[in-house]
């Protein structure tokens, strides 16, 4: 026995073309918004084609008509069976003060473990320097920084090497895409397990350590600090904020002690990931102008007690807004 | 499953299963050739016009410009994705859709994570490490989906199924036989009457001389099952008999045709 399909057909077919008219309208529409009557409605309209979808699978083996339904199925079972995804409104500041220091404090372990695979590296990276002056040519991040410390700090502090001279702004929008993209790099390389992540955090650590370990043997310490501390203590953090959501996607992909599928882990931590991600970037945006309009300033055009004080004040804030924002608001979720 | 056609079968709480259309490779990677050559005019007619203004510094336009092709080149399919439920400009002109692997509305972490992860995907150059995870993975997925747990499907243009093939309620001779009518309902299995509809429903897709063909050889495989008088079948083509035929087989009585009409069923002859 079969479906009477051509009875079957002329009954149901005006429900199915009103159920693709309202999906269609939901789709087209990003603002559109149903009324109870509506929703009502649509729900009505789902079902009864979804039923009809498998009268149509049991009872005939028609398929082009079995297809065309379930594309209409298909598409309004989406709008029906999720939970509405656009938040309601967009409060940025509450954001920014109590979910993403909520949010890193939740998984300040996996900031931690950043911190301690960096300072290894650094060690490393000093160490290698310390031991085998050749080797800098390959421990320095940058060419720049290849020369002797001694020669660079007599040039920037004659002051005839202003070479960002109507550049401030340029060098500043470089830094900031440039640091956001090593970020995203580090974030995203925890999809392979956390390896990834570990890599870049290391070898950031070896330059760091590299560069710091050449400007102390050479006594120029206090350059050193008043070149990397104002927008280091932004920066540095950063990038460990950034090494811990990759930290936090590689134990997703792990699942080490947790239960669920990976697609379950991997979901719950979504929301995480984003919120960390965009606190990296906003961070960055500061350590980007920082960078350019003042660590690039030496003595005597700006004080290196000034310098460092500033870098001071930072990282005593920064420390101070991720150990405490946020902290008793018992509203403030920690993701989306 | 092919690697063109790859579909995935969703159930839904109903008990009802669909199939989605998992887009394939080429078409992803020309739908991201589209949305980069958007991406780059997008920042080069930006670039010109802050270029015009003249009381900006060059300083501040290089910064600009420079800033805001890095935000549009992240931002662009974070936005478009977010608005346009999972399609971005190229998406859209290729008809792939971004999904959540549930066939559920696709949340924003789920659009930024899955374009986020494209820094990954696009290693080292023209998205290798993206496309030989789309290749092995089962649903296609490249390493952006399987973080935000997304699937990319293409809802090809179906064309309407041509339905008055099977709505046209026209006389039926054969039901003047109701006792044949029931034991060709008794004897042809599901298979061949699913054939039948296919045929009625793809009638205009045939040429002429292949419809003739095609309704004759399942005319005579139903006329071999039972055998109804001549008078009321010998002026029937191949094409009206398989009409009768399925109209039979989908359990119509005499009560249903029409009793009135003085011609045999179906098109003109084929």
């Amino acid at each position: 026995m079969i479906l009477d399909l051509p009875r079957f057909i002329e009954t149901e077919r005006s429900y199915w073309m009103e159920l693709d008219r309202m999906t269609a309208k939901i789709e087209s529409e990003a603002a559109y918004r149903m009324g109870i009557a509506e929703l009502q409605r649509f729900h009505y309209l789902y079902e009864r084609c979804s039923a009809d979808l498998a009268k149509m699978a049991t009872f005939s083996a028609e398929a082009e008509v079995q297809e065309h339904l379930g594309s209409i199925v298909a598409r309004a079972y989406g709008e029906i069976h999720s939970t509405p995804a656009r938040p309601k409104n967009v409060r940025p500041l509450r954001w920014l003060f109590y979910v993403f220091p909520r949010t890193f404090r939740c998984h300040v372990r996996l900031f931690w473990l950043a911190m301690a695979i960096t300072v290894f590296g650094a060690s490393f990276g000093a160490f290698a320097l310390l031991t085998d002056p050749d080797a800098k040519t390959v421990l320095m991040p940058f060419s720049a920084l290849e020369g002797s410390p001694a020669d660079r700090v007599a040039q920037e502090e004659s002051g005839k090497n202003n070479r960002l001279a109507g550049q401030h702004a340029t060098f500043a929008a470089y830094l900031m895409q440039n640091n956001i993209r090593v970020s995203i790099m580090t974030l995203t390389f925890g999809v392979t397990w956390g390896a990834g992540t570990t890599i870049v955090l290391f070898s950031n650590g070896v330059g760091l350590g590299a560069v710091s370990a050449d400007y102390v043997h050479a006594g120029q310490s206090k350059f050193l600090l008043g070149w990397l501390l104002p927008h280091g203590v932004i920066e540095i953090p950063a990038i460990l904020i950034a090494g811990q959501a990759g930290f936090l996607l590689g134990g997703a992909m792990i699942g080490w002690g947790r239960r669920g599928t990976r697609r379950e882990r991997l979901r719950s931590i979504s929301g995480d990931l984003i919120t960390l991600t965009v606190g990296v970037a906003v961070m960055l945006v500061w350590a980007g102008l920082v960078e350019s309009f003042l660590s690039q300033y030496h003595k005597p055009v700006l004080p290196y007690e000034l310098k460092i004080g500033f870098g001071l004040v930072e990282a005593i804030l920064l420390t101070l807004f991720l150990g405490l924002a946020g902290i008793g608001d018992s509203a403030g979720s920690k993701s989306e | 499953m092919t690697l063109r056609n790859r579909t995935i079968e969703i159930e839904t709480s109903e008990g009802v299963t669909f199939s989605l259309l998992l887009a394939a490779l080429p078409s992803r990677f020309l739908a991201w050739t589209i949305d980069a050559c958007v991406i780059l005019g997008v920042s080069n007619l930006v670039g010109r016009s802050l270029a015009l203004i003249g009381f900006i510094g060059f300083d501040l336009v290089q910064a600009v410009n420079l800033f805001f092709y890095f935000a549009v080149s992240i931002g662009y399919a974070i936005a478009l994705e977010w608005l346009w439920r999972g399609q971005t400009l190229g998406k859209r002109l290729l008809r792939l859709r971004v999904m959540d692997r549930q066939g559920l509305h696709l949340r924003f972490s789920q659009v930024a994570i899955r374009n986020l992860m494209r820094a990954v995907d696009a290693l080292p150059v023209f998205y290798m490490v993206g496309g030989m995870a789309c290749l092995l993975s089962r649903d296609a997925k490249r390493l952006g989906d399987l973080a935000a747990d997304t699937i990319v499907v293409r809802h090809p243009k179906l064309p309407h199924p041509d339905l008055a093939q099977l709505l046209e309620g026209k006389f039926n001779s054969m039901l003047r036989h109701p006792h044949l009518a029931a034991r060709l309902r008794q004897r042809a299995p599901v298979e061949a009457a699913a054939i039948a509809i296919q045929a009625l429903v793809r009638r205009d897709q045939f040429d002429p001389a292949a419809r003739v063909e095609v309704f004759g050889e399942i005319a005579a495989y139903f006329r071999s099952l039972v055998e109804f008088p001549e008078e009321s079948v010998a002026q029937l083509t191949g094409e009206q008999f398989v009409r009768n035929a399925v109209e039979i087989l989908a359990g119509r009585t005499r009560s249903s045709a029409r009793p009135d009409a003085a011609v045999p069923t179906g098109n003109a002859p084929a």
